[in-house]
């Protein structure tokens, strides 16, 4: 599989992720600039990395998601392409229309950083076929602005579609409905607060993040 | 030419930071505070002809996420 991680300023993700795509696809992924106008040719999937892209100026992830590469993702997207976003990446993809509603500033105002448990909702996304549907998970989350919201009416399509793939356990930053994570309505973008690529490896305290890289990669090469 | 645009929560939407300041100035003693709402204002410096329509645009597109946030733009007379 050959991958992309997109890097902006104020990025800080971006190497945590390489690090967990190459060790599940065995092969370095591209690092691409945010001024760059093209990806690579024959990318099989994007990351869109945790940080506070552009300071976070304006909104979380405002910046970012008007940046030239943001084009070519999109496109990317539009052709099918899997792309994940994490935490800033997840702000980045819903201020650049990839994904519906809002990230806010948490409920309680203070940053949330430690390890949460999480049901997975769908597991029959790209993303998440290698967990049990139900099944309860722990990822951590690092942020300030994870705090999801949409109209009501979004919030019923998308549990309709079954398009929520990552739910919080527990109250952690004021989300409607607890949303963790969604995907597009075609299924090949998922963004999500918590950070996957931060437990792959039993060094981490966790492999759960593992999987979700693994079943990308089986259901790219399948 | 010069234009302001204020950016403001839309109704209903939590605004924790509102909420913070109002508490805190409750904590100096101010009383009667019924709410406090806390948003943005740009200001732009525009070349003389530029539009509403244009100005519409970047808060579309950029200034406002309107998913969460409402905008009003505010033109100044040149001083």
């Amino acid at each position: 599989m050959n991958t992309a991680v997109i890097v902006f300023p104020g990025s800080n993700c971006d190497r945590d992720l390489a690090v967990a795509l190459e060790q599940v696809t065995g092969r370095k992924p591209h690092r691409v600039w945010h001024r760059d106008t093209k990806l690579p040719d024959g990318i099989d999937f994007i990351g869109v990395p945790g940080g506070f892209s552009y300071g976070d100026y304006l909104r979380s992830g405002a910046m970012a998601a008007r940046s030239p590469i943001m084009r070519a993702v999109t496109d990317a997207a539009g052709r099918g392409v899997p792309v994940i976003g994490i935490c800033n990446g997840f702000q980045v993809l819903t201020e650049a229309g990839l994904l519906p509603g809002a990230l806010m500033r948490n409920a309680r105002l203070s940053f949330v950083c430690r390890e949460v448990p999480l049901r997975v909702e769908n597991s029959q996304s790209l993303f998440t076929s290698q967990y049990e549907a139900g099944e309860k998970i722990a990822f951590p989350v690092a942020h300030h602005d994870g705090n999801y919201q949409a109209d009501e009416a979004t919030l019923d399509r998308l549990e309709g579609e079954g398009r929520v793939a990552f739910r919080y356990l527990d109250e952690v930053n004021g989300s409607a409905r607890n949303i963790a994570g969604i995907l597009n309505d075609s299924g090949n973008v998922l963004g999500l607060m918590p950070h996957p690529e931060r437990v792959i490896e039993p060094a981490h305290g966790g492999t759960d993040g593992r999987r979700l890289f693994e079943g990308l990669l089986e259901t790219v090469n399948a | 030419m010069k234009a302001r645009v204020f950016i403001t929560l839309k109704n209903g939407v939590l605004d924790p930071q509102g909420k913070a300041i109002h508490h805190a100035l409750e904590g100096l003693g101010f009383a009667g505070i019924n709410d406090v709402r806390a948003g943005k204002l740009i200001e732009l410096d525009l070349a003389e002809g530029t539009s509403d329509g244009d100005i519409e645009d970047m808060c579309r597109k950029l200034l406002a996420n309107t998913v969460i946030e409402n905008f009003r733009i505010e033109r100044l007379e040149d001083a």
